[in-house]
């Protein structure tokens, strides 16, 4: 199939393929405050006492994180490639309410949304109304307008989705599915072959003396004096 | 409070260790010179482990990069920002500065874009061309040897396009453009905007054995552990000290205030610890400011004295005045052809590996002077924000926006790469109410006047910025893609960004022959006070639509060696 193709075939049939879900909500979830300084990555040490002390406190009950960890599992439900718990989203959702104070009300008070919408409608919490009335609460919540002003708890299942997203996508998991490849020493030579092809694009002749020669590359530059390169 | 005084007395004192204190740091101390080195932030070394983030990956952060407490990404190598605690700066009425302040040794040239371009002989002398702003005293024939010095010192990969105002130099060999690059080369040629290879300071080949080669991991941006790209520490200042060079840093030391003695003769300059927070002094035969321009401007201004009551080298009153920043502007663009890329190693370099370099003539436009354009996308590394609106470009497919489930795992992987950017970066004009000046109301936390701003864009900037969208427009229409967000209007000065925002400030204390008009010779030596130069880019009476380091580096060597000369001559 060439890339046109590819591209119609999208506005053909449905891309969702929705693996059967399945209860993830872990039933002993750690407690923040246990964790080991676990991160070392070029930190000043004013930003690493600043990490520290988000670390040290918890700002999310943790019946409202067991709500984050449901709505998360919804919203991107496990699979073979990788669950939110493998991604650490629960965890990277309580570290953002921290580092990002402004999140804290909004995040809060969609959960409460969440409970007093699941209680009035289901008799029962949010965490524990079945899939199907889970399912009915967010398809009224998780498809923006196209235009204007978006209620609150649009704009908290908005907040949400991106985050899961985001902390998903971030991780080793969600990387490794993502496909990115790079982060690692290597030697860049162009595009490859077929995927120029793929696209319909190739290098210019005229522009190949200008790019580097990965065979030559540790030889040491040396210049006439017009600045040819003669190495 | 008493002041601590330093015994030892150095023939040069240099504040400021990026691009231009750097460059100074090293000519000057290898030529015998005793130097201290003057740095408001901690020491830097890219290659040190415990302050690398270079190949580090998001989820080895409990942020995944989000820009918290730096402003470009948790990674992004530059301690400082926007807005820096304990360090405030104030505005003048409406005015929207933006100030970004880098404090570490090299400053902000570790996270810097690495685009490195000499400004040609038409920049030298816009003046002359359009009748606006003012032309440097010196031309482009002044700077050439030095730019050669530089490119061949440094290292800047490129190629010869033998464009009369983008001057060809010493290049490296150039990286092969990534896909996005190729489609935005096909839409640019379509419209004759001209693309070439980029030019930047990164290592695509040896230039010697200190230094290791670009592994291509395109985090320049997070200062290359292996020297593969320039940074002043690991370019100028390390060097200078291998080379037995006598240079003394001084880290984590704000200065306050150049010193005179009666005859109003720099002795050196005081300064904050900030470790034990007491004032020192420390002595020598002569000062190089290389603070930014704006701090070197604020430094002057604090300067005062009975023999320089309106601060030092200010007795034109133009101190702080002509700041000026580029113009930028930025749009994206959705590809559908790019969509469901096929993976594979796409990183690079840190940066671009083509451009457009300006490519018009003014007399059919109704702005002066140019603009180049910049291009991102790819299939970079996620960060914090990859996955956000993980389908809002369903809209442009007729297909549905929003909803959960593992749909949008395919949502997320169908886009991934698809969507590209442009940006604008100009030449604004420099003007006289432009300016930054003392804020008499307000101290640091080192009890240190702060700055003020004062600016406002002029129509030179906004019709620029408005040919910017409409040329970006028309590439991506030529690319087969789909222009993102709307055409920024005249009441959003047509996406004009703040000053400041691109990190090109400078001429606060300009070039002149006329000590009148303006502050430093055309040596960068004040006019006032024969022994302090001004190295940053401070002195640039223009800034073209060219990254201003490599022309702050090409001055710093050329003023150096001047130092040297008067030195040796006893006229300093």
């Amino acid at each position: 199939m060439n890339r046109r193709d590819s591209i119609r075939s999208l506005f053909l049939g449905s891309m969702a393929g929705g693996l059967a879900l399945e209860s993830c909500i872990s039933a002993s979830e750690e407690t923040i405050n246990e964790k080991i300084w676990e991160y070392q990555y070029g930190r000043t040490p004013e930003e690493a006492a600043r990490d520290e002390k988000l670390l040290a406190t918890q700002y999310f009950e943790n019946t409202e994180i067991n709500v984050i960890t449901r709505l998360a599992s919804l919203i991107l439900p496990p699979t073979t490639d990788g669950t939110i718990e493998d991604a650490g989203v629960p965890k990277f959702i309580e570290f953002m309410a921290k580092d990002f104070p402004g999140l804290q009300t909004p995040i809060r008070g969609g959960i409460m949304w969440l409970d007093n919408h699941a209680n009035r409608h289901f008799d029962n919490d949010f965490i524990n109304i079945t899939e199907d009335q889970q399912h009915e609460i967010l398809d009224q919540i998780a498809y923006p307008e196209s235009k204007g002003e978006q209620k609150q708890e649009v704009k908290f299942f908005s907040l949400m989705r991106n985050l899961v997203m985001t902390g998903y996508f971030t991780s080793a998991v969600g990387i490794k599915e993502l496909g990115y490849k790079g982060n690692q020493p290597n030697v860049w030579d162009g595009v490859p072959e077929d995927v120029l092809k793929d696209h319909g694009m190739s290098y210019d002749a005229s522009w190949m003396p200008k790019f580097v020669d990965q065979s030559k590359r540790n030889d040491m530059a040396e210049w006439d004096e017009e600045g040819n390169l003669l190495s | 409070m008493e002041i601590i005084e330093n015994e030892k007395k150095y023939d040069v004192v240099i504040v400021g260790s990026g691009a231009g204190g750097g460059m100074a740091t090293k000519i000057l101390s290898e030529a015998g010179l005793k130097v201290a080195v003057i740095e408001a932030g901690p020491y830097f070394d890219p290659a040190n482990p415990a302050q690398q983030t270079q190949l580090k990956w998001p989820h080895e952060s409990p942020r995944r990069g989000a820009g918290t407490t730096r402003a470009f990404g948790e990674f992004d190598m530059a301690y400082g920002g926007w807005e820096i605690e304990g360090e405030p700066y104030n505005q003048v009425g409406d005015s929207q500065f933006d100030w970004f302040r880098s404090r570490m040794l090299g400053g902000r040239t570790n996270h810097w874009g690495r685009i490195s371009l000499r400004f040609g002989p038409r920049d030298f002398k816009g003046k002359d061309r359009d009748g606006l702003g003012e032309n440097w005293p010196i031309s482009y024939e002044d700077v050439k040897p030095y730019y050669d010095k530089v490119d061949k010192l440094i290292g800047v990969f490129g190629s010869k396009e033998g464009m009369y105002n983008e001057p060809d130099g010493f290049f490296l060999p150039a990286p092969k453009p990534r896909l996005h690059e190729l489609y935005y080369k096909k839409g640019a040629e379509k419209s004759g905007v001209k693309v070439m290879p980029s030019r930047l300071s990164i290592l695509t080949k040896r230039i010697n054995n200190e230094r290791g080669i670009c592994f291509y991991c395109n985090q320049c941006s997070r200062s290359c552990s292996v020297y593969g790209d320039f940074s002043a520490g690991s370019c100028l200042i390390f060097p200078a000290q291998k080379s037995g060079g006598q240079v003394d840093l001084y880290v984590n030391s704000m200065v306050r205030e150049v010193t005179v003695n009666d005859e109003g003769k720099a002795t050196g300059v005081l300064y904050i610890n900030k470790e034990d927070r007491k004032e020192y002094r420390i002595t020598g035969k002569v000062v190089v400011l290389a603070a930014s321009a704006c701090s070197t401007a604020r430094i002057l201004l604090n300067s005062k004295s009975p023999q320089h009551p309106n601060g030092l080298g200010n007795s034109s009153n133009m101190v702080g005045k002509y700041v000026h920043d580029s113009t930028g502007s930025d749009r994206m663009a959705f590809v559908p052809e790019m969509m469901n890329r096929k993976r594979y190693n796409e990183d690079g370099v840190g940066g671009m590996h083509l451009y457009s370099p300006w490519w018009l003539d003014n007399k059919k436009l109704d702005f002066p002077r140019g603009y180049h354009i910049e291009v991102w996308g790819g299939l970079g590394m996620p960060s914090y924000g990859t996955g956000f609106d993980p389908n809002s470009l369903n809209k442009h497919l007729g297909l549905k926006v929003g909803g959960y489930g593992n749909g949008l795992r395919e949502d997320v992987k169908k886009f991934y790469g698809s969507v590209m950017g442009m940006s604008g970066r100009g030449e604004s004009i420099a003007s006289v109410n432009n300016y930054c000046e003392i804020d008499p109301t307000t101290v640091d936390e080192f009890g240190i006047p702060v700055l003020r701003f004062n600016y406002s864009w002029s129509d030179h900037e906004r019709k620029q910025a408005r040919h910017m969208h409409e040329t970006f427009e028309e590439i991506i229409h030529n690319m087969g893609g789909v222009v993102l967000g709307d055409k920024p209007g005249a009441d959003k000065d047509y996406g004009l960004l703040n000053p400041g925002r691109i990190i090109h400030e400078v001429g606060t204390t300009r070039m002149g022959s006329n000590p009148k008009t303006s502050v430093v010779n055309e040596f960068e030596q004040l006019h006032d006070v024969d022994n302090v130069f001004v190295v940053d880019a401070g002195p640039f009476v223009s800034q073209a639509d060219k990254n201003p380091t490599w022309t702050i580096m090409a001055l710093s060597w050329r003023t150096s060696e001047f130092i040297i000369e008067e030195l040796k001559k006893q006229n300093i």
